[in-house]
């Protein structure tokens, strides 16, 4: 039996529904990150497994004890905020102390625990300060300590990360990772950032219109993705729409071009259906060298040059479809901006689904990512 | 270093708001010190019969208690019914914000009317005595002046996150009311409490429509009988004022700490 359970978790505000049914089962120990874009409805799942907020229907158990309607104070929930929210009145000793007062454990042992949570998460020099002499990053330490320093059974973090600079958020995600692999402890972490979820995460559940698209393991999500919608998110994605020409050959159709691959092998003559290709798959060459018609290969002209550090993001603008490539640095300079090239496909390594399984809504824009 | 200094027209500005405030404040001590018998300077005679009146401390006594009565009301009343509105409710903010109004749109005179025939067969225990009915009447006078000062507060912090982070922790709502909300709102409940001082000291129109003798209807008295006495007075409660507001700003001194907001670092 799963140490954390969410079965069939409803949650509307008015006429919006912020939750459609989720179900998530978690063992002990493990770290589960809710991804998804705003509005998706991660915050409202979380909210609801700390006790802030009450489901419409559905259960929250924990350890086979069901807490759906237990209050807050009570269950033993450590959760780490966005905003930062330290108690301004109160040194960062005081604020790690907070909780074991609360459950009136003994000054010794109270001190002993705030000294060895403060130097876990390396403030050990820090313990009497005030919140507004901490940087942001010191703060949200801080504020990992005093969830922890209760022994929760669960630890929730709230897009913890998003108020930092980016090194900070690096160097505090594989902190938290640290920590919680150390402590062993049970982690429901929300981020819209999925290389903070893929990174730090044993799985990712990844969540649109208050469902949960997908849960795997980081390197499931990014590489066989189930829906258009999480192959979007997780990682950047091609989509070329097509139509089966051929099952038995893995042949489809797309914009008048014919592309072999794999994963079409079997579908029905006629079935339309979406080939998804990651930019990283792509490979790029000058149309002046590329043989005429060469097979699996769609034309285009370079857009746009996006420096990414050891790789850099080609947008090919082409007649019938935009492509994104990503190529090594090194390389780009033999593909400037304007030159006419062909991106071939490989028949490998592409995903195939169903345009029955496109969602309606709008997905997110790749470009913001 | 650039050498700081303050442009001419500042001092000449300065000394004017000075002497608009200073020129009463000497010619009341002037007029304070003349002698009773040759109405000549100097004489601390007339401080001297102020003290030594045994209604003056009785008059001050009972209005600094009804102060302290009012403030704890109000505080009692206003601090959780102010945060579970900004916590819960926030829709109501404006209809409260309204109320708070009242006070300032009703006169004195026709709110003390009104409330002596409201209370009218109310027990003598209340109607009859100043710690009952005069308090309960300065509670509703002060609602605005403690109200805004405690919105202001709960406006200046992230109250749902304070509320959340110190249930999770534990907490129970008192605790958290207690131990971690009011010590950060600290600086506008005492703002919120010495404008009630201050209004229930100076509060003349309801206790003399009242019949009660208070500290501002004896200054009224004195006022009338004994100008000497009644200057020394007035700059006793000037004193008494100052002495409040110096103790807002000694207690408030280094306690206020910048609100903690999101992505603000």
């Amino acid at each position: 039996m799963a140490y954390l359970e969410l079965h069939d978790l409803r949650r509307a505000f008015g006429p919006v529904v912020a939750l459609d049914g989720i179900q998530i089962e978690l063992d002990k120990g493990e770290f589960l990150s809710l991804l998804g874009p705003s509005g998706c409805g991660k915050t409202t799942a979380l909210r609801l497994v700390a006790g802030f907020d009450r489901p419409d229907s559905g259960s929250i158990v924990i350890d086979g004890k069901d807490i759906t309607r237990m209050s807050p104070n009570r269950r033993d929930m450590g959760m780490v905020f966005q905003a930062y929210s330290l108690f301004p009145n109160l040194t960062a000793e005081q604020n790690v102390e907070f909780g074991l007062r609360i459950r009136k454990n003994k000054r010794p042992a109270r001190r002993k625990r705030v000294a060895e949570l403060l130097e876990l998460v390396g403030l050990g020099h820090a313990g009497k300060r005030y919140p507004h002499q901490l940087s942001g990053g010191m703060q949200q330490r801080v504020a990992l300590a005093r969830a922890l320093a209760i022994e929760p059974r669960v630890l929730l973090l709230d897009e913890p990360l998003s108020a930092l600079d980016a090194k900070v958020r690096v160097q505090l995600r594989e902190e938290i990772r640290r920590i919680q692999t150390q402590l062993g402890i049970t982690t429901l972490y929300v981020t819209h950032d999925q290389e903070e979820a893929l990174s730090v995460s044993d799985h990712v559940a990844v969540m649109w219109s208050g469902r949960i698209e997908q849960m795997g393991t980081p390197s499931e999500m990014y590489g066989a993705p189930a829906t258009p919608f999480v192959a979007e998110f997780v990682g950047t994605m091609n989509r070329l729409q097509s139509v089966v020409v051929d099952g038995a050959r893995g042949e489809v159709e797309h914009a008048g071009t014919r592309l072999t691959v794999d994963t079409a092998r079997g579908r029905t003559k006629g079935e339309r259906v979406l080939v998804l290709v990651r930019p990283e798959l792509l490979e790029l060459e000058p149309s002046a060298n590329a043989a005429a018609g060469g097979e699996n290969s769609l034309a285009g002209e370079v857009l746009t040059h996006t420096f990414l550090g050891s790789i850099t993001r080609l947008k090919i603008i082409g007649p019938e479809t935009d492509l994104i490539a990503d190529v090594p640095t090194a390389r780009v300079d033999t593909l400037p901006i304007g030159l006419p090239v062909v991106a071939h496909v490989p028949a490998a390594g592409t995903r195939l689904l169903s345009l029955a399984e496109e969602p309606t809504s709008d997905g997110p824009d790749p470009g913001d990512r | 270093m650039r050498r700081r200094w303050i442009a001419p027209s500042a001092v000449v500005w300065l000394l004017v708001a000075a002497a608009f405030f200073l020129i009463p404040l000497i010619a009341t001590l002037l007029f304070s010190l003349r002698s009773i018998q040759t109405n000549k300077c100097c004489s601390g005679a007339a401080y001297s019969l102020i003290v030594h009146d045994h209604q003056f401390w009785h008059t001050i006594r009972l209005s600094f208690l009804l102060s302290l009565e009012t403030i704890v009301i109000s505080l009692l009343l206003f601090v959780p019914t102010v945060y579970w509105v900004h916590l819960k409710m926030p829709r109501l903010r404006p209809v409260l914000g309204f109320m708070a109004l009242v006070p300032f749109v009703v006169p004195p005179i026709i709110l003390v009317v009104g409330l002596l025939n409201f209370y009218k067969g109310a027990p003598s225990w209340f109607y009859d005595k100043p710690y009952g009915f005069l308090a309960t009447t300065y509670v509703i006078l002060a609602f605005p002046y403690m109200y805004f000062a405690l919105d202001a507060g709960f406006r200046s912090i992230d109250l749902h996150t304070l509320t959340e982070a110190s249930q999770s922790l534990g907490a129970s709502w008192r605790t958290t009311l207690t131990r971690v909300i009011l010590p950060n709102i600290r600086v506008a409940a005492i703002g919120g409490s010495f404008l009630t001082l201050a209004i229930v000291m100076g509060e003349f129109t309801v206790a003399s429509l009242a019949t009660f003798q208070t500290f501002p209807t004896y200054i009224q008295f004195i006022n009338e009988t004994q100008p000497y006495e009644a200057a020394a007075l007035s700059l006793l409660s000037f004193g008494i004022v100052w002495a409040a507001m110096l103790a807002l700003l000694f207690v408030g001194r280094g306690r206020t700490r910048p609100v903690q907001v999101a992505a603000t670092r």
